[in-house]
């Protein structure tokens, strides 16, 4: 049970850690200060329309994978294995 | 018949048959079979199949061209809907996969230990995927009357068609397989047009790219020249123009977001995956092939925009000579979506924003990417590709839709409450006709479009963001929600969210019904009834926390059964008790 209550710590933490990229580049970088990034220019996009068109999507698909992968080691260091049927 | 017709005819019928051919290959045995496909998808096939599940008709024809349209403020749609599925990868897809049941209310209802949960979250599903599958069969219907000239009735019947042979026979089995072969379909119809364009404009092939980049034989960025043409018309500036105010656009992202990670007919694919660990990389890869298309939409919606307007004004000052204008603006004219008005009668066109001197009166944002190709002057085939893409969109999303409303039916309404004892055997027959019977009862929707379609896709989102999302998540993450608690805050949050949109829209969308009349629109700190669904989802937690916190401890058994899905080991396959 130990075993378990610490895998589900670890998992709220990771989650957290995820939740706050998810929310920077989405809300914050897109949408709160999408004027002040626009004033950096990444080639023909203004940077803060880049994150909002673009560049969250990006980073909703790196997190995803660092999750799942993360998960995958955490479930091997503590003991969670799945049986398949 | 002409070329494009024909090749048109060869694009649909040839992708029918490929469903089909795919749907007597997948046909159903047993209820895991016809409920979640057996179990055992491949993830990265499963992400394929959520991809075309999702993506609608909506995405595949509407989205570009509320980009094209909206610039900036249309990003609340490409963030909303792909930053739900790290939700949906984190918050609920393994926890739910690993309890093993066959549907959401199912789990709703074990969660929260009551038949009343389960049969409240039926009725939000049922609600929610009805008035969502209302537009995918408008948009076959669409589809066949523009691409192949059959009337709009005929279309539909055909689509209804194709998609009862493989759902009835296959059930999420067969789905599942033709769902795979529609994403392949939908996503070279959206992508290959794309480049072209992309090379055409600014000769970089990758149209993420093209859209950062110079226009082609100039020293301009293709964003800047927008810029500068929309403006210069009158229009808001195309990479600033906000969506409402700002909170408005918070509200609105989050709503997609949430709304996106609780609709019943995405949630439930993830069961379809052999262990908990698939079911987190199956939503990764479902990210990866609904990106796909939500990366190379900003730059067909920008493209779009730029052809047509340097269509209509090649050069500033010189308008095109209306007797001059291009076959597809005579097609589309013909559809009454496009429309000229000779304001100032010097037989040429101007469109600007000023609505009194504007001449393109109406300029229906469907048509952009159904149009697209003939106004940058593509090859026949890629026009016929388009059809068969759209059409795959459509159909892939209504069986989605319809496996979702059949199985709440067969498996929680008559299997979990009314008739308990029913076999294996009966149960599978009774969900093959439950299917038959949604197929019609969407058809006949599809047919008779009620008033309030047009406002009905949001409709759905903001139901699933304001009930099923919180009351999932608050299942797997506190053990303090009790069964009255999860019914009342998922009233609450339907209650509320309901009222919003009806106030503003009128009952049932009747114009002139709503009630406090005299209020401003968007009363509520500006937010529009389209972006409530967070709002919704507040009021949901909010309420299920305070009657939990009255009703008391959860029982014992179910702390135990909270504990046991939160953690992957001992994980089995969907079953059914």
């Amino acid at each position: 049970m130990s075993d378990n209550n610490a895998y589900w710590k670890a998992n709220l933490r990771l989650i957290g850690f995820c939740i706050a990229i998810w929310f920077l580049v989405s809300f914050v970088f897109g949408i709160l200060l999408v004027e002040q990034l626009n004033t950096i220019r990444l080639g023909g996009y203004k940077l803060g329309f880049w994150f909002a068109q673009q560049g969250s999507i990006y980073t909703f698909l790196v997190l995803i994978f660092f999750y799942a992968n993360r998960m995958n080691k955490l479930d091997k260091t503590l003991g969670q294995n799945e049986k398949k049927d | 018949m002409d070329n494009l017709k024909l090749l048109t005819y060869i694009a649909v019928f040839g992708s029918f048959a490929l469903y089909f051919a795919i749907a007597w290959w997948a046909r159903a045995g047993s209820t895991k079979e016809f409920y979640v496909a057996g179990g055992g998808v491949h993830p990265v096939l499963n992400g394929m199949a959520t991809g075309a599940d999702w993506m609608s008709a909506a995405s595949f024809i509407g989205m570009a061209g509320l980009i094209a349209f909206n610039g900036y403020g249309a990003s609340v749609f490409l963030m909303g809907w792909t930053g739900g599925y790290l939700l949906l990868a984190m918050l609920l897809a393994p926890y739910l996969r690993k309890h093993g049941k066959f549907t959401v209310p199912e789990f709703i209802g074990d969660r929260y230990y009551s038949k009343t949960a389960r049969i409240v979250a039926v009725l939000c599903l049922i609600i929610a995927s009805l008035t969502y599958v209302i537009g995918q069969m408008k948009g076959v219907g669409v589809a066949f009357s523009r691409f192949l000239d059959t009337d709009y009735d005929t279309g539909l019947y055909i689509g209804m068609f194709v998609v009862w042979v493989y759902a009835v026979f296959g059930g999420m089995k067969g789905i599942t397989y033709t769902q795979i072969a529609q994403y392949v379909v939908l996503i070279f119809a959206y992508t290959v047009p794309a480049v072209f364009i992309s090379l055409q404009l600014t000769g970089n092939p990758l149209p993420q790219l093209g859209l950062g980049s110079k226009m082609v034989g100039t020293d301009v960025y293709l964003l800047d020249k927008l810029d500068l043409i929309v403006t210069d018309l009158g229009f808001k500036e195309y990479t600033t123009a906000k969506l409402g105010g700002t909170l408005n656009m918070l509200a609105y992202t989050m709503s997609l977001m949430i709304g996106t990670a609780g609709l019943p007919h995405v949630i439930m694919r993830f069961f379809t995956v052999p262990t908990v660990k698939d079911a987190r990389s199956s939503a990764g890869w479902a990210l990866v092939f609904i990106s796909l298309l939500y990366t190379v939409a900003p730059a067909v919606g920008a493209m779009a925009r730029i052809n047509l307007m340097q269509t209509i004004e090649p050069a500033a000052g010189e308008n095109l000579v209306y007797e001059e204008r291009p076959q597809w603006f005579k097609t589309w004219e013909k559809t009454g979506l496009l429309k000229f008005e000779d304001k100032n009668g010097d037989g040429k066109i101007q469109y600007v924003a000023d609505k009194a001197t504007n001449e393109m009166v109406k300029v229906d944002r469907d048509i952009m990417v159904l149009a697209n190709p003939e106004i940058a002057l593509l090859p026949n085939w890629v026009i016929a590709l388009v059809a068969a893409g759209g059409l795959a969109a459509a159909l892939s999303t209504a069986a989605g839709l319809l496996l979702a409303i059949s199985s709440s039916i067969s498996h929680d309404l008559m299997k979990g409450v009314v008739t308990p004892n029913i076999s294996e055997k009966n149960e599978l027959m009774a969900s093959r006709v439950v299917m038959t019977f949604s197929v019609m009862v969407a058809g006949y929707l599809g047919l008779n479009p009620p008033d309030f379609a047009a406002g009905t896709v949001a409709l759905a989102f903001g139901l699933a963001a304001s009930s099923i999302f919180p009351s999932l998540m608050m299942g797997v993450f506190s053990k303090k929600i009790t069964s009255k608690g999860a019914v009342a805050g998922m009233l609450a949050g339907i209650g509320i969210t309901l009222f919003y949109v009806f106030q503003h829209k009128g009952i049932m969308f009747v114009p002139g019904t709503s009630f406090l009349g005299g209020m401003e629109p968007n009363w509520f700190l500006g937010i529009s009834p389209n972006a409530f669904g967070v709002v919704g989802a507040i009021v949901n937690f909010v309420v299920a926390y305070l009657v939990s916190a009255i009703d008391g401890p959860i029982p014992k058994e179910i702390d135990d059964m909270i504990e046991n899905f939160r953690v992957p080991s001992g994980a089995g396959s969907a079953h059914d008790h």
